[in-house]
């Protein structure tokens, strides 16, 4: 045809390009930044940048199905009458219902009670379908408040301070109107319909000292019988830690950047905090900085995906990761069976990251019950059961592999890098040779 | 029942609380000193009485018990409170109230800044003045100010209502005054008279949301 244009002339700007052009243009029409779900969506430095060293002559391997090798992790064990015992260094990270719909909330906490590890509340307070269906449920505290009662506080098998969430630290939430249902609207004391703000920091504390109080007032509500929690965004992650340890945390939780949310501006998504692979690492120096190495437990997230990851993050030194957009995954999110849907509200099977406006059609992130109907809590705890399954068998084998009979004897020493940028944070040598980038190390 | 907490700490305090056999007790502290967390969680119907200062987070989370201070109280006095009645017979200090669901709070004194901050429920009364940012985001319940307010009341407020006597320094973002109907003035005596205080109701003023703020619009961003 002779208007067709050749396009291997074509040069885009690297600078604007059409998804660039696209978001000035979308800015110029609708004149509101762009509020969506999901994490980070940009390439950063991962896991995946690390490799296991497997045994050989030097170290010998456990054999892969027979031998032992333990996955059962304590968390709690610094102040707690009950420290939780969970079965699997894998849990899954605190979603709100609100966010998700009962039937989401009651397929995680399925999942999580079938493999023996422990599913989190999240803003807006804890649902009895939630409590019932989870064996070892951790109770968020956050600076909302919503839903947040005494009752339920002695209810939780673990209490989590949230200060801050590697998808936006430093940052609140908003649930918008067209997500506040009758039930989510009475469990945070507002009116049906309106955008429900959730602060960005605790009404009654303000710096390290106040929250050690606040950490002595929570234990003594729950006349110190269960572990708490103090959970932050992944930024200055050596001092966070630090005075997390020094406000009296049994356990510390640093939530990379990676990590997902049900409504943050883009910008904050995409340019706040730091990636979890080198919150980890600085995570354990603070920890080993102050002899606290575990004895205050380590929870990592944002972004794991795999056993892999789980066993890289392990070796680095945390006792147990965390999940959550994976699990929704594993539910059913963004999966090809919808494609018709979700070319319907303009997006495509893999892309979506719309959780804010409630349309979502598998039934995961969304108030109106129609959609949540499509979401079987039975099937879809099969699947987040199945999901952890697989990731601890894959830890399993990693670690047998590495002759380790219990996954958290993974140690440093077991990983090296790929890349220059992943040496440096994550403190290991970069492959083939004996060099760490900005730090003096001997092998 | 009789608690020293200069020999004993807070710990024996607030487990006999959670306990069944404070259901109806007499309970007096002594030697508070400024402790935090005195009488945390109380879960029963009871009385407290609190013989001189209290730190943070007093009577925080209280459900169903009587909890009266001799002395002022540190930040987060009655926070998250579900029920029962806490008076304190000297000041506050800030975040007063913070995010509670229920009861009655009395301050016969001043109260600090943010007052009432995320307020779900509770009815707060104070005989002196409150503090800048009080009622922030404030949701439910009622605050009722005999003295005067300091600046930015009512910031983003959502259905809360403010009742004051004195001058009120400025208004937070979207808090505006509304007229005094009759519904507001018996349930404006009412809770004077459950608090003790002896003012007229008409002598105050009311204010609670415009509701300008309550979903998000963008030709409203200069407001924050």
């Amino acid at each position: 045809m002779s208007n067709e244009v050749d396009q291997s002339w074509l040069l885009e700007s690297a600078t604007f390009s059409r998804p660039i052009i696209r978001e000035i243009q979308r800015a110029a029409r609708e004149g509101i930044y762009d509020i969506r779900g999901f994490g980070a969506k940009r390439k950063l430095p991962t896991f995946d940048d690390l490799l296991l060293l497997g045994a050989s002559m030097s170290r010998y391997p456990l054999e892969g199905y027979r031998e032992k090798c333990d996955t059962r992790v304590t968390l709690g064990t610094r102040f707690a009458e009950n420290p939780l015992v969970i079965e699997t260094p894998i849990t899954i990270a605190g979603m709100s219902f609100g966010a998700l719909s009962a039937q989401a909330k009651e397929g995680l906490a399925r999942g999580a009670t079938e493999v023996g590890t422990s599913t989190t509340t999240g803003d807006g307070g804890m649902t009895p379908e939630e409590r019932e269906h989870s064996r070892l449920l951790v109770y968020q505290y956050l600076p909302s408040r919503y839903g947040m009662n005494p009752d339920d506080l002695r209810k939780a098998d673990a209490i989590e301070i949230v200060v801050g969430q590697g998808a936006k630290p430093g940052g609140g939430g908003m649930l918008l109107g067209q997500k506040i249902s009758d039930r989510v609207a009475e469990m945070r004391d507002l009116p049906k319909g309106i955008d429900q703000r959730s602060a960005c920091r605790h009404p009654d504390w303000t710096g390290p000292d106040d929250l050690e109080i606040k950490v002595q007032e929570l234990r003594e509500i729950t006349d110190w019988k269960v572990p708490v929690y103090i959970k932050v965004g992944a930024t200055r992650t050596f001092f966070d830690v630090q005075l997390a340890v020094k406000a009296g945390a049994d356990v510390v939780v640093v939530d990379g950047m990676q990590g997902g949310t049900a409504a943050t501006q883009d910008v904050f998504i995409e340019h706040v905090g730091i990636p979890t692979l080198p919150a980890v690492r600085i995570a354990v120096d603070a920890l080993k900085d102050l002899g606290m190495h575990r004895k205050v437990q380590l929870i990592v997230s944002g972004g794991i995906r795999s056993g892999a990851d789980v066993a890289k993050a392990l070796a680095l030194g945390a006792d147990a990761v965390s999940i959550g957009t994976a699990a929704l995954i594993a539910m059913g999110d963004n999966s090809p069976e919808f494609e018709k849907r979700y070319n319907e509200l303009g997006t495509s099977a893999g892309f979506y990251d719309d959780y804010q406006d409630g349309q979502d059609p598998t039934g995961i992130s969304t108030q109106n019950p129609e959609l949540g109907k499509r979401l079987d809590p039975d099937i879809a705890g099969r699947r987040v059961a199945n999901y952890l399954r697989v990731m601890t068998l894959e830890l399993q084998t990693l670690a047998r592999a590495a002759g380790k009979t219990n996954v958290r004897n993974l140690e440093r020493e077991d990983l090296i890098a790929l890349t220059v940028e992943s040496s440096a944070m994550a403190r290991v040598p970069l492959a083939g040779t004996d060099w760490i980038p900005g730090f003096e190390h001997k092998l | 029942m009789k608690f020293d907490l200069a020999g004993q700490g807070i710990r024996h305090l607030n487990r006999y609380l959670h306990e069944p056999e404070s259901q109806g007790a007499e309970v007096e502290v002594d030697n508070p000193s400024g402790s935090h967390n005195i009488a945390v969680g109380a879960l029963h119907n009871c009385q407290v009485l609190v013989n001189g200062h209290v730190g943070y987070y007093c009577a925080a989370m209280n459900q169903h018990a009587e909890i009266t201070v001799r002395g002022n109280a540190g930040p987060g006095l009655a926070e998250n409170m579900m029920s029962g009645t806490v008076r304190i017979m000297g000041n506050a200090s800030q975040y007063c109230g913070a995010t509670a669901h229920g009861g009655l709070l009395i301050i016969e004194g001043n109260a600090s800044s943010r007052c009432g901050i995320s307020l779900k429920g509770l009815d707060i009364v104070v005989a002196g003045s409150i503090g800048h940012m009080s009622a922030f985001m404030a949701q439910t319940g009622r605050l009722v100010v005999c003295g005067d307010a300091a600046e930015s009341m009512g910031d983003s407020i959502y259905e809360a209502r403010i009742y004051v006597r004195g001058k009120v320094a400025s208004l937070g973002t979207d808090c505006i005054e509304k007229p005094m109907g009759d519904e507001h003035i018996q349930e404006l005596r009412k809770l004077l008279e459950r608090a003790g205080l002896d003012y007229a109701a008409g002598a105050f003023k009311r204010y609670g949301s415009a509701r300008r703020l309550y979903n998000f619009d963008v030709d409203n961003a200069s407001l924050y």
